[in-house]
């Protein structure tokens, strides 16, 4: 791997080396212009109501201010609830997902279980097709009656085809005489599994504990539908309520507090960006270290060897 | 050595030439092609399957079929239950809601239940198609996928190309950069883009004022968004799209550029002779997959960043979020389940033809 050209990179004319410069800078601009819109968010949330009024949002605050995070942070009850949901819905989304996934994939892998072509069938099958939203809301709400409750948070978001054909793919390449042995010593399905697959699996579970974990920590989708009770309101849901409404912060107890000085400004607009950074920030920062990771979950299928 | 029955007579005796003349032992030969069939897993498995002579039972018996079936069933069960749990989930929000199918058929009232109410006949498809709201999302969901998955390609093909040219620790940071929008979710987007967007603080605006323009009410003018949704669209996700064709690009021998270079072509030539050339049945295959989902919006996209204004529904509103709105907002289960039953059933037919198609381009990529 590695730049191929520098071996000749002596020989390279001059033409190619400003084309190689001028891509340089074409990426280097599209980057700036990814960095450049989070960092407009960032900077908003510590300016001053003031400040946003009369220069608008913008990346470097006339007069860095905290106003907006103290408001918050004063009656934290929302952001913090929300957090403690959120995590507790990602962890177990995340344990029961990779579990129930990876058992499925791992039956799907066996060469010698019977049903692997109607296991797979059925899998597989809803990928394409799928009953609509009205079907589901109705099954939900009227049938189960998982409306409000946490486990609709978890549940339908619990089988991912996608991320079953990927741990099959990599279960498939391991050799299939591990299992013969431990089969001719008298272990048990179970047992097999968790002791000798899981441990030579890791990798795999990383990748799709992490895929899990993304899509459990983002969901808004189900709280949207699904929830009202501002108890189980997920982070993302909380920012759209936050967008639609600043007032869910309830920064009128602002001045109640004396967070604010008479003569300035309840600072409802940089809160708004600073509940964004707050909601996202964390969790943004954390995901690029583990990118290796989502990068080989993604490529998988791309490779052509 | 040769004792299992898969290996045939004939490939016995070449099993046995090979490995006399590289000096090693034919249990070597044969482990080395046994690894490199299960390494081609995936696809393959299944097609192998049926070359593969499998015989649970070899044994000719009296027992009747029931019987011997049932016997397989007992021995599989240790695995059929591992497995029960993705069973049951499937089954029950997968599978079952497949009954909306009939739902549109039916006037629906949440008092009489599904069962109980009376049906409707066409009704519903009828009232649906009257008014423009449902072919206005429908030519919009069409319309805005053909532009993503065109511009798709061309900025993910070229990004992949230059990044190509580009030393490792170089593409490792911009790839991270680029790679940040696809780990936040619509709603925070939509927050970067208020900060843009916004009437009175807007950053759009503030230059607009700056140079003596008039400010925009961004929110409210619908024809500015197929251009905004563009935009927000490649921003997330071009990380992705660049990450694929670069892996592709990757994966090439680098031979032929060594011969190319030898024979006097530049990088632009060599770009656009074999890079290119080689990324097309990647390209394809995308392309194809992403037209089978054509009918298919993205909800987060086009809820979230628009702020679900209504004033912009001509250009904003797809499938997807008039299905909701109409569930949600005005309750209509007849409407919202006439245009569902129309987006699942054309997207199945698509999804078909176009995997169809995919098999017949490049057999390894299909999805089955």
């Amino acid at each position: 791997m590695g730049n191929h050209n520098k071996n000749n990179g002596s020989v390279q004319p001059f033409s190619e080396k400003a084309l190689v410069a001028i891509f340089h800078l074409i990426i280097i601009f599209v980057c700036g212009v990814c960095l450049y819109s989070f960092l407009i968010v960032i900077g908003s949330s510590f300016q001053t109501q003031n400040d946003i009024m009369t220069n608008g949002y913008s990346v470097l605050p006339k007069q860095f201010s905290l106003d907006a995070y103290k408001l918050i942070l004063k009656k934290p009850d929302v952001l913090l609830n929300s957090y403690l949901i959120t995590i507790i819905t990602t962890l177990i989304g995340t344990i029961l997902g990779l579990y129930i996934d990876s058992a499925y994939a791992y039956v799907l892998s066996r060469k010698d279980y019977r049903y692997r072509k109607i296991l797979s069938f059925y899998i597989f099958f809803t990928m394409l097709f799928n009953g609509g939203l009205v079907a589901s809301y109705i099954l939900i709400t009227q049938w189960l009656k998982l409306k409000d409750t946490m486990w609709v948070l978890i549940l339908p978001a619990l089988v991912s085809p996608w991320y079953i054909m990927l741990m099959k793919g990599f279960f498939q390449s391991n050799s299939f005489s591990l299992t013969e042995a431990a089969k001719i010593d008298g272990a048990k399905e179970f047992q097999i599994f968790f002791k000798i697959i899981v441990p030579i699996s890791k990798p795999a579970f990383a990748t799709i504990a992490l895929f899990y974990t993304l899509q459990f920590w983002n969901d808004w989708w189900l709280s949207l539908l699904f929830i009202e009770s501002e108890k189980l309101m997920k982070l993302q849901y909380v920012l759209i309520k936050v967008m639609k409404n600043a007032e869910f912060l309830n920064s009128a107890d602002a001045l109640q507090y004396g967070l604010v000085k008479d003569g300035t400004q309840i600072p409802t607009l940089s809160a708004r960006m600073a509940m964004c950074v707050l909601a996202a920030g964390p969790v943004t920062l954390i995901f690029p270290f583990f990118q290796k990771y989502f990068v080989k979950g993604l490529t998988v299928g791309s490779i052509k060897g | 050595m040769f004792a299992k029955a898969y290996i045939c007579k004939q490939a016995d005796a070449e099993f046995k030439l090979l490995s006399s003349l590289c000096q090693i032992s034919a249990d070597r030969v044969r482990d080395l092609i046994n690894f490199c069939a299960a390494g081609f897993g995936g696809g393959m498995e299944l097609k192998m399957n049926k070359v593969t002579p499998h015989n649970n039972a070899g044994i000719k018996t009296n027992k009747s079929k029931l019987s011997l079936e049932w016997g397989y069933f007992v021995k599989n069960l240790p695995l059929t239950l591992f497995a029960l749990p993705g069973i049951i989930i499937v089954l029950i929000f997968r599978y079952i809601p497949i009954y909306g199918l009939i739902l549109p058929f039916k006037n629906y009232r949440a008092s009489l239940g599904f069962f109980k109410s009376p049906w409707a006949g066409i009704e519903n498809f009828k009232f649906l198609f009257i008014g423009d709201a449902m072919l206005n999302a429908t030519k919009n969901t069409i319309l805005y996928n053909l532009v993503f998955i065109f511009f798709g390609i061309v900025i993910g093909v070229a990004f992949a190309l230059m990044l190509f040219e580009m030393s490792r620790r170089f593409v490792k940071v911009y790839q991270t950069v680029l790679f940040l929008p696809y780990f936040i979710s619509w709603v925070v987007a939509a927050y970067i883009f208020r900060s843009l967007l916004d009437m009175d603080y807007g950053l759009f605006n503030k230059i607009l004022v700056h140079f003596g323009k008039e400010p925009i009410m961004w929110y409210s003018e619908p024809k500015y968004w197929p251009a905004l949704l563009f935009a927000a669209n490649l921003w997330k996700q071009m990380g992705y799209t660049v990450l694929i064709y670069y892996a592709s690009l990757m994966g090439i021998d680098r031979e032929l550029y060594e011969a190319a270079r030898i024979d006097g072509a530049g990088k632009i030539r060599q770009m656009w002779y074999i890079s290119i050339p080689m990324l097309k049945p990647m390209i394809t295959m995308l392309t194809i997959l992403n037209i089978g989902r054509i009918f298919y919006g993205d909800f987060g996209l086009f809820y979230n960043v628009t702020l679900n204004s209504s004033l912009l529904y001509k250009t904003t509103d797809v499938i997807d979020t008039f299905v909701y709105r109409s569930l949600i907002d005005m309750g209509d289960i007849g409407m919202s389940s006439a245009s569902a039953f129309f987006q699942s059933v054309v997207g199945f037919i698509l999804v078909i033809v176009t995997n169809t198609v995919v098999k017949k381009v490049d057999e390894e990529n299909s999805l089955f």
